[in-house]
C-alpha cells in the first residue's frame, strides 16, 4: 500500500511517508526518498493487537501493538486498504499451526552439524552435574521418561536419595497436573537445595502418605537442617480459595518439620492487566509527571517487580543463610514457581549472572520445567485469558538487579531486551509449544535454530565491561536490600521504550566501555608481541625506547583520548501547549543531526554498525540475519537521524 | 540571553522610557526578543496591584512575552520536605510509594526548571532569538533558567572551571540569597518563610543532564553533592552571605579548595569527552529520575555504585 504515513508519538511533526509491505512473515514500511532507505519491519508473530481507528481528514489509522512493546501508528490514506490490512494483519498474527511460524521458515544458512552443536550449547545434565548432584543425597529419576508421570515435567528429574519410585508416583497423583516435588537448585556448600511442584491436592483435609515422603525425603537430603520451607507463593486468600475446589496448600500439623509460608505474588490475570495499565500510560501523549507517577502506581506493576524479588531473596537467604532447603510451589508451578526460583538461583549462584549461566537457567527452570511458552505468550492464537508477562517479568527482575549491582553481571541490558524479544519472535525454536514433550513430538530440534547459538555468537554486544569475575559483587550470592528500598525499583524504559529513541540517552556508555577495553586489549596484545619479538632478537635499550613510543602514539592515533563525538541530537517539543513558531525551516541546523560517532569507529572496521551500535537502541539491528532467503530482519530503528524539526511556540 | 527582575508596572500601568530603550537597544531593526516570565500569567497580572507587573506589549513592540511558570519560595521548600519525608519513610509499600514521591510533586518541579531552561535555549539556539527571563526578583528562578540554558547550550559551562565560572555568575555575583534560602534545609521544623531549595533544584536538574548526557559534563556527581552540602553548611566563605555586598573578603573559597590537584580528580568525570554541541534533554516523565545519590544518600549503601564507577576509571586510564 503506497503513500502511508508512519506517525512518531512523541513528536506529532515527525511524519514518514512511504510504502508498506505485508510478506508471509512481516510488515514492512519502507519510507520513501530518503537516501538511506530507512525500513521498519515487523514481524507478524510479534504483533500483539491491531486497531482500525476512526477514519480522520488525513486518512485511516490503525495502530499496531506489538509484544516486544513497539507502537506502530500508521496512516492509510484510503479506508478500504485500511480495512484490508487491518484484517490481514489480525489472521497473520493468529497462526493456528506451529508450521506457519517463522522459525521453520528461517533459514541462518548453518549447515545441520552447525545447528546440532547449537542445540548443544546447553547441556542441562552438565549443569547439574555443575550443581554438584547426583550425589549421595540427590539423584536422577527416570520415572517420567516417557511423560508418564507427569506430561509437563522433563524426561529427567533429581529427586532425593530416599525418593523410591513408588513415593514419586505417589506424590504426583496428590499434586495439581501431577507435578510432584523435583529439584530445582542445589548448593553443594551446605546441602540446601531448592525444590519444585505445584498446590497439593489437599482439599480441606485429604492427605497423601507418599506426597508427605517426599517432602521428608527432601528435608532429609539436607542433614544440617531439621525443617524444611515451603513456600507458597500465592496470596493466602487466593490458597484458601483454591481448598475449596479441593487443591490448596501444605498443612504443618500433617507434613512433619516445615514451616510454611505464603509470599502473596498476584496472578496471571492480573499480571496481565498490569502490564496493559502500564502500556496504557506508555502511549499518554505528553504526560505530566503527574499523569505518570500515578499511572504506573495504578498498575501495580513494580508492586508485583518487587514481590517476585522479595520471595526471590527470601528464598536464598533461606539457602545461603540459614541452610535450609525451600520447596516452592504455587499453584501450577509453572509461572510464580519459574520466577521465583530462577531469581533465588541468580542471586544465590554467580554462575548464573554469566552470559552461559543465565541461559542454562532458563532452559532449566523456565524450559525443561513446562513453563507454557506457547499459551502464556500467544505463538499460536489460543486462549487470551492465558496471556501474561510472566517471563517479562522475571527478565525485569534481572534488569532491576543489574541496577542495584553493575558489576556483578556478565552480560547487559540488551541481552535481556533481545532474548525477551525473541521468546514472541518465534524466530528460534528454543520457546515453542507448552512443554519438552510437544517440543519432541514437532521435532523442534532438527526443524528449527536455537536462540542460544545465535546469541553466543553475537556475545561481543552483550558483554557488560564492568564485569569482573574476581570483584566483591560478582563472588557468591547477592544480597539486595529489602527494606526500605521501594525507590530502588525503576521505570524500565529501555524495555517498555525501547523504540523510543527520544527518550533514551543518545550514547551508551557500556558500548564505549566495551570499545575502550577491546582497544586495550588490542594494544596490550600488540605490546606483548613486541616484547616477545624483542626478547628473541635480543635488542640493546635503544630499542626499547623506540618500542615505548610506537605505544604512545598508537593510542594518540586511536583517538582514546581526544575528542571526537559529535553528539548530536535534536529538541523535543517543550511546550505542552503545541503552539508554533512562525518561525525558520525545519531544514535548519541539519549538520547537528548526523549519526552518532563514537570516538573508536575507526577502530572496528569489521563492523561497520559501530556508530549504529553506539545508539542505545541500534543494538536491535545486530539480530538481522539479512539472509537472502528471507532471512529474520528486525526492526530496523532510526538511526540516530532525526529528521530535524525545531519546536514551534505560539506567538 | 539577559536576567532581571519584574517591571514596576504598577495598578497605573506606568512606563519607564529608560528601560524601554535598554530593551530596544538590544535588538536590531525587525529583529525579535522573547521575555520568559517564570510566573503564571494570573501571578504577573496579580503582581500589578503591590507595584510589580510585565512589559506591556505596546510599550515593547519587538518582545514576545511567554509566561512559563515555575515553584519557588515556601512551595517549593514544602516539595523538598515532603520528598525527603518520603524518602526516609520505611513504613511506606510500593504500593504507595509512587503517589508518595508524586505528592511531593518535586519531579514535576525538575521537568518544569528543565522544560523551561530548554526553552531559553531554543529560543537562542534554533529561532536565533535574544531572551530575557525574569521573575519577580530575578534571584531565584531567574538563575535557575539562566544557569541551566547555558549548561545547555554552551560546552564551556560543561567543563569543571566553566561550571564554576557559571556558578559564580548566575547564582552568587546575580545576588541568590544562599543564606536565606539554604538555612535549614529539609529536616528542620522551623519553616523558615525565606528558605527555598532553588540551587538544589538547579543541581538536580544539572543531575538529570549528566545522567541524559554521560559524556558530555566534565564533573560528576560527586561534584553536585559537594556543592549541595557546602550550600548549606560550609567551611568555606562561597556560599556565605545573601549577595556580593555583604560577602566578605576574609574567608577561603570553595573553588581554590575544589581546583587543587589533588582533590580536582574526584570531581571529574572519567568519561568526558567534549561535546561541542548543544544537549537537548528529554523531559519525558520517563526520562526524569530522583536523584538517588542525594536523596538516598543516607539510607543505602553506594557500595556497589561506587564500585561500579571505580571500574569505569580503572578501564578508561587503561590499566
Amino acid at each position: 500500500v503506497e503513500n502511508v504515513r508512519l506517525l512518531d508519538r512523541l513528536s506529532s511533526r515527525k511524519a514518514a511517508l512511504g510504502t508498506l509491505y505485508l510478506t508471509a512473515t512481516h510488515v514492512i514500511f519502507v519510507e520513501n526518498g530518503s537516501e538511506a532507505r530507512k525500513e521498519t519491519w515487523v514481524l507478524h508473530s510479534q504483533i500483539s493487537s491491531v486497531e482500525k481507528q476512526a477514519t480522520t481528514a488525513t486518512g485511516c489509522p490503525l495502530l499496531i501493538r506489538c509484544k516486544n512493546f513497539q507502537v506502530i501508528q500508521l496512516v492509510i490514506p484510503q479506508e478500504r486498504d485500511c480495512h484490508d490490512v487491518y484484517i490481514s494483519l489480525i489472521r497473520l498474527a493468529r497462526p493456528v499451526k506451529y508450521e506457519e511460524l517463522y522459525c521453520f521458515s528461517f533459514n541462518p544458512k548453518l549447515d545441520k552439524e552447525e545447528r546440532e552443536q547449537g542445540w548443544r550449547l546447553v547441556d542441562l545434565t552438565e549443569e547439574y552435574n555443575r550443581m554438584g548432584v547426583p550425589n549421595n543425597y540427590w539423584q536422577i529419576s527416570d520415572v517420567n521418561r516417557d511423560y508418564g508421570v507427569c506430561d509437563s515435567y522433563p524426561t529427567e528429574v533429581y529427586v532425593p536419595k530416599s525418593a523410591t519410585a513408588h513415593i514419586i508416583v505417589g506424590s504426583s497423583k496428590f499434586r495439581s497436573r501431577r507435578r510432584f516435588p523435583a529439584l530445582s537448585y542445589y548448593c553443594k556448600d551446605n546441602n540446601a537445595s531448592i525444590c519444585r511442584s505445584s498446590q497439593p491436592l489437599s482439599g480441606f483435609s485429604a492427605r497423601c502418605l507418599e506426597d508427605e515422603q517426599m517432602l521428608q525425603a527432601i528435608r532429609k537430603a539436607n542433614p544440617g537442617s531439621d525443617f524444611l520451607y515451603v513456600v507458597d507463593t500465592r496470596p493466602k486468600l487466593n490458597a484458601m480459595a483454591n481448598r475449596a475446589a479441593g487443591k490448596g496448600y501444605e498443612n504443618e500439623d500433617n507434613y512433619s518439620n516445615i514451616k510454611f509460608q505464603f509470599i502473596g505474588i498476584e496472578n496471571i490475570h492480573v499480571m496481565r492487566n498490569s502490564l496493559q495499565k502500564m502500556l496504557e500510560v506508555c502511549e499518554l501523549k505528553s504526560p505530566s509527571m503527574s499523569d505518570f507517577l500515578w499511572g504506573l502506581e495504578n498498575s501495580g506493576w513494580l508492586k508485583h517487580i518487587k514481590a517476585i524479588m522479595d520471595a526471590g531473596i527470601f528464598i536464598a537467604k533461606a539457602v545461603a543463610e540459614e541452610g535450609v532447603s525451600v520447596l516452592v510451589h504455587c499453584s501450577d508451578g509453572w509461572d510464580r514457581t519459574a520466577q521465583v526460583c530462577s531469581v533465588a538461583s541468580l542471586l544465590l549462584d554467580p554462575y548464573y549472572r554469566t552470559m552461559k549461566g543465565f541461559m542454562v537457567l532458563i532452559e532449566k527452570d523456565w524450559v525443561s520445567f513446562g513453563h507454557k511458552f506457547n499459551h502464556r505468550y500467544g505463538n499460536l492464537d489460543g486462549d487470551p485469558k492465558e496471556i501474561s508477562p510472566v517471563i517479562d517479568q522475571f527478565i525485569e527482575c534481572v534488569w532491576q538487579l543489574m541496577e542495584q549491582f553493575p558489576c556483578a553481571f556478565e552480560f547487559n541490558e540488551r541481552f535481556l531486551i533481545h532474548i525477551q524479544h525473541h521468546i514472541y519472535s518465534c524466530q528460534f525454536g528454543n520457546f515453542l509449544c507448552n512443554s519438552q514433550k510437544e517440543r519432541r513430538e514437532l521435532k523442534i530440534q532438527e526443524r528449527t535454530y536455537s536462540l542460544w547459538a545465535h546469541l553466543w555468537k553475537n556475545r561481543a554486544d552483550y558483554l557488560n565491561p564492568l564485569y569482573r569475575p574476581d570483584r566483591s559483587q560478582t563472588q557468591g550470592t547477592l544480597r539486595p536490600q529489602m527494606a526500605p528500598c521501594n525507590f530502588l525499583y525503576k521505570f524500565w524504559s529501555g524495555m517498555y521504550n525501547r523504540f523510543e529513541k527520544g527518550l533514551h540517552p543518545r550514547q551508551s556508555v557500556t558500548d564505549y566501555l566495551m570499545a575502550v577495553k577491546e582497544e586495550t586489549q588490542q594494544l596490550e596484545e600488540e605490546l606483548e608481541v613486541l616484547r616477545e619479538r624483542l626478547a628473541n632478537l635480543q635488542k640493546s635499550q635503544l630499542n626499547d625506547n623506540k618500542v615505548k613510543s610506537k605505544r604512545q602514539e598508537r593510542s594518540k592515533e586511536l583517538g582514546l583520548s581526544t575528542s571526537n563525538n559529535s553528539l548530536a541530537n535534536t529538541p523535543q517539543e517543550y511546550s505542552n501547549d503545541l503552539k508554533s513558531f512562525p518561525s525558520r525551516s525545519p531544514s535548519q541546523g541539519d549538520e547537528e543531526d548526523s549519526a552518532l560517532i563514537l570516538t573508536q569507529d575507526n577502530l572496528k572496521s569489521s563492523d561497520p554498525d559501530l556508530s549504529a551500535n553506539s545508539d542505545q537502541e541500534s543494538g536491535v539491528e545486530d539480530l538481522s540475519c539479512r539472509s537472502p532467503s528471507g532471512g529474520g530482519c528486525l526492526p530496523s530503528e532510526d538511526s540516530g537521524k532525526d529528521s530535524d524539526e525545531a519546536v514551534f511556540l505560539a506567538v | 540571553m539577559l536576567r532581571s527582575s519584574q517591571p514596576l508596572t504598577g495598578p497605573n500601568r506606568k512606563r519607564c522610557r529608560e528601560d524601554e530603550m535598554l530593551l530596544g537597544a538590544v535588538l536590531d531593526e525587525g529583529e525579535r526578543g522573547f521575555i520568559i516570565d517564570t510566573r503564571s500569567a494570573q501571578a504577573a497580572k496579580q503582581a500589578r496591584m503591590t507595584g510589580g507587573g510585565t512589559e506591556p506589549k505596546s510599550s515593547y513592540p519587538q518582545w514576545k512575552r511567554l509566561h512559563r511558570p515555575l515553584e519557588r519560595g515556601r512551595p517549593l521548600q514544602e516539595s523538598f520536605i515532603k520528598l525527603v519525608e518520603a524518602c526516609n519513610d520505611a513504613s511506606i509499600n510500593m504500593d504507595r510509594w509512587l503517589s508518595r514521591l508524586e505528592s511531593s510533586r518535586w519531579l514535576s518541579h525538575v521537568k518544569a526548571a528543565l522544560s523551561t531552561a530548554c526553552l531559553a535555549a531554543q529560543c537562542m539556539d534554533r529561532e536565533e532569538a535574544s531572551v530575557l527571563v525574569h521573575g519577580a526578583e530575578g534571584t531565584d528562578t531567574t538563575l535557575l533558567v539562566t544557569a541551566l540554558a547555558q549548561v545547555i547550550l554552551d560546552p564551556s559551562c560543561r567543563t569543571l572551571g566553566g561550571f564554576q565560572g557559571l556558578l559564580e555568575r548566575e547564582w552568587i555575583e546575580a545576588g541568590h540569597p544562599f543564606h536565606l534560602r539554604c538555612a535549614r534545609s529539609a529536616y528542620s521544623h522551623a519553616r523558615l518563610k525565606q528558605e527555598a531549595p532553588l540551587f538544589l533544584l538547579f543541581l538536580d536538574c544539572v543531575w538529570q543532564l549528566s545522567r541524559q548526557f554521560p559524556f558530555s559534563l566534565e564533573f560528576s556527581e560527586r561534584l553536585l553533592l559537594t556543592l549541595f552540602d557546602n550550600a548549606y553548611a560550609s567551611a568555606y566563605g562561597t556560599f556565605l552571605c545573601n549577595n556580593e555586598k555583604e560577602r566578605r573578603e576574609s574567608t577561603h573559597s570553595l573553588w581554590a579548595w575544589l581546583n587543587q590537584p589533588g582533590e580536582k580528580k574526584k570531581y571529574l568525570n572519567p568519561l568526558y569527552s567534549h561535546n561541542a554541541l548543544v544537549i537537548w534533554p528529554s523531559v519525558e516523565p520517563q526520562s526524569i529520575q530522583l536523584w538517588q545519590g542525594l536523596f538516598f544518600r543516607w539510607i543505602r549503601s553506594s557500595q556497589y555504585l561506587d564500585e561500579a564507577w571505580a571500574e569505569i576509571q580503572r578501564l578508561l586510564e587503561g590499566n
